[in-house]
């Protein structure tokens, strides 16, 4: 090239000129599709505590539905388009969570049961996983160093 | 014989003729402005095969066999297959052709496997190594998601720089006698790579490539880009596209008005929520063999410079945090009057 | 009727976190699902979270965050009960049955049905 940009002037011009998605759109999608997603969650919670679940059961049981839900979802073809228009929306709500199981343990299926399904379905939530039982077990310990001074 | 001409530029000196083409693509592709170009059009994206990896080297085949019927050949008249795409290993294509037991060029160009794959075809035809070579690639959207990024049924946003990897697959039937548009020059690009690590901004990464290639090519042969009617690149898509003009313009080169990029091409842009545009090797593959070579045929276009680019890494290589090695390859078509 | 509206604008709010985290920063969308876990864990032992579940009920428990909160209850509940033990015990057991359904169904999907093109 006769006229040459450093690496850094380009990332520079890049960065500059790239198309973000930045704006409310995004933002108002998040919001809607997240608050849609825990409401309907709230009115199963609710139901339950009317038929007399107690709220620890209640609270647990209304997880489990939705993780189906979005499993649900997942299977016939429709989440994807969810996530697509919510963003973190439909990704931060634990039907994402299992949205994230679900999808590669259908897509790997063609590799085989053992390594395609079950190697494969913690690809994208492996680390959720990691890092959340870790968290814990870290939290536990400070947790229980802290009961015994007391 | 071939010849070389400043650092980058080969000069074939019989240059070879482009017999014909064909391209098969999806539903998708087949929903978009040329659709009308392509040879056939599949809706099924599983194309009756279990997997979409099995889809898309039954394109390949298929794709294959069409260039022939279309040419009136056999695949006992080629002497090379030359073809890639952009499973591991190359595997669409190796599994492809693994029964038509023709002399067989496996090649990774990434997204510039066609325009690789006729550089390597002409020159071999030039160079007296073969009479006739089938120059061909291919892509499917769900096998490059499954190779590059997510689970299909993963619900996540595109970011606004990233692409569609067309599904479909394009065939050049190169010779060495015919009548067509003839390959004149071929400009090998050199890789370059400037820092770039975003894997879903392959336009941004890529286009310094095409820029360095097109100077190269207009310097080597001591042409100016108003020698061609058209100078095509492959799949920048519309952010890449954007930044190669400029680049270009800041090296006093004017593309306006003679410059097209096929991402922005196949897909509408407004309508096909593709975000930048098409990419993957089967993009500029399909709208050449299909669009570009119709126009030639119809001396609607007569000097045509097809620079494919592409992004050289891995998903392995980007997570251990390095950035994206990208190619850009010059074949100069031309309409030499008899 | 006020718990609902509650639950929506407290999920929905969360998710605005994470949308603007994603469009404003480098961050990648798994590691923003990781710090949202983690946080959850955090805010889960100071106390915080379970303030933030009094108020919006599901939409606290529904996200990321609230699977977190489960974590540092189980295993703050755990330690009560069993001592060290409960450090490893608690946060897996107050989690598994969001694991193991997740587990279930994802097996299920992926037996009787596949990834479609749209």
């Amino acid at each position: 090239m006769s006229k040459k940009l450093t690496k850094h002037e380009y990332q520079y011009l890049v960065e500059k000129t790239m198309p973000t998605s930045r704006g409310l759109r995004n933002v108002l999608a998040a919001f809607f599709t997240g608050g849609l997603i825990c409401a309907i969650g709230q009115v199963f919670l609710m139901g339950m505590k009317e038929l007399g679940v107690d709220e620890e059961t209640a609270y647990m049981l209304t997880t489990v539905i939705m993780i189906f839900l979005g499993a649900l979802l997942t299977g016939l073809n429709i989440y994807d388009k969810i996530g697509k228009f919510g963003g973190a929306g439909a990704s931060i709500p634990v039907t994402g969570f299992s949205n994230s199981i679900v999808s590669p343990a259908m897509e790997y299926k063609k590799e085989g049961y053992v390594m395609g399904v079950g190697a494969r379905m913690f690809l994208i939530a492996g680390p959720v996983l990691v890092y959340g039982i870790f968290a814990s077990v870290v939290a536990g310990l400070i947790y229980y160093l802290w009961v015994q001074a007391m | 014989m071939s010849t070389r001409t400043g650092k980058q530029t080969v000069v074939l000196s019989n240059p070879p003729v482009v017999i014909g083409g064909a391209a098969i693509v999806g539903k998708k592709e087949g929903d978009g402005p040329l659709a009308r170009y392509f040879d056939q059009i599949i809706d099924d994206e599983y194309f009756g095969e279990k997997t979409f990896e099995k889809a898309e080297s039954r394109l390949l085949r298929d794709t294959l066999a069409k260039t022939l019927e279309k040419c009136g050949k056999s695949a006992q008249d080629i002497d090379f297959i030359i073809s890639g795409d952009l499973q591991n290993q190359c595997t669409a294509a190796s599994y492809a052709f693994r029964d038509v037991q023709v002399s067989f060029i496996g090649i990774y160009g990434a997204c510039s496997t066609m325009a690789e794959s006729l550089a390597l075809g002409a020159m071999l035809i030039d160079g007296g190594a073969a009479e006739m070579t089938a120059c061909m690639t291919s892509s499917h959207f769900c096998s490059a998601e499954r190779q590059f990024r997510y689970p299909l049924e993963f619900g996540s946003q595109r970011t606004p720089t990233s692409q569609w990897t067309v599904t479909g697959a394009g065939c050049i039937l190169l010779g060495k006698q015919g009548n067509g548009p003839r390959i004149t020059h071929v400009t090998c690009g050199a890789i370059i790579d400037m820092g770039i690590k975003d894997a879903n901004n392959m336009g941004g990464a890529m286009a310094p490539a095409a820029c360095d290639t097109i100077l190269r090519h207009l310097q080597d042969t001591g042409r100016s880009l108003d020698y061609y009617d058209l100078v095509l690149t492959g799949d920048l898509g519309s952010f890449g596209r954007s930044i190669l003009t400029r680049l270009l313009k800041d090296n006093g080169v004017d593309p306006e008005g003679r410059y097209e990029d096929c991402g922005c091409m196949i897909f509408d842009l407004e309508r096909q929520d593709v975000v930048c545009g098409g990419s993957g090797c089967g993009c500029s593959a399909t709208v050449l063999s299909a669009y570009i070579l119709e126009l030639m045929n119809q001396k609607k276009l007569n000097r045509v410079l097809l620079v494919a680019t592409g992004a050289l890494h891995s998903p392995t290589w980007i997570q251990q945090g390095e950035s994206i090695p990208c190619i850009a390859h010059a074949v100069s078509l031309e309409n030499i009057p008899e | 009727m006020t718990d609902i509206i509650k639950a929506f604008v407290t999920g929905g709010i969360i998710c605005v976190i994470a949308q603007l985290l994603i469009d404003y920063t480098k961050i990648t969308p798994a590691r923003i699902m990781v710090i949202f876990v983690v946080s959850g864990v955090i805010l889960g032992v100071l106390g915080i979270y379970p303030a933030i579940v009094e108020f919006g009920g599901a939409g606290a428990t529904i996200p990321l965050t609230g699977f977190g909160n489960t974590l540092a209850k189980g295993v703050m509940k755990a330690v009560n009960e069993t001592g060290l033990v409960g450090v490893l015990t608690g946060g897996v057991k107050a989690a598994a049955a969001g694991i193991s359904s997740a587990i279930t169904f994802g097996y299920i999907m992926a037996i009787v049905s596949k990834p479609k093109l749209k």
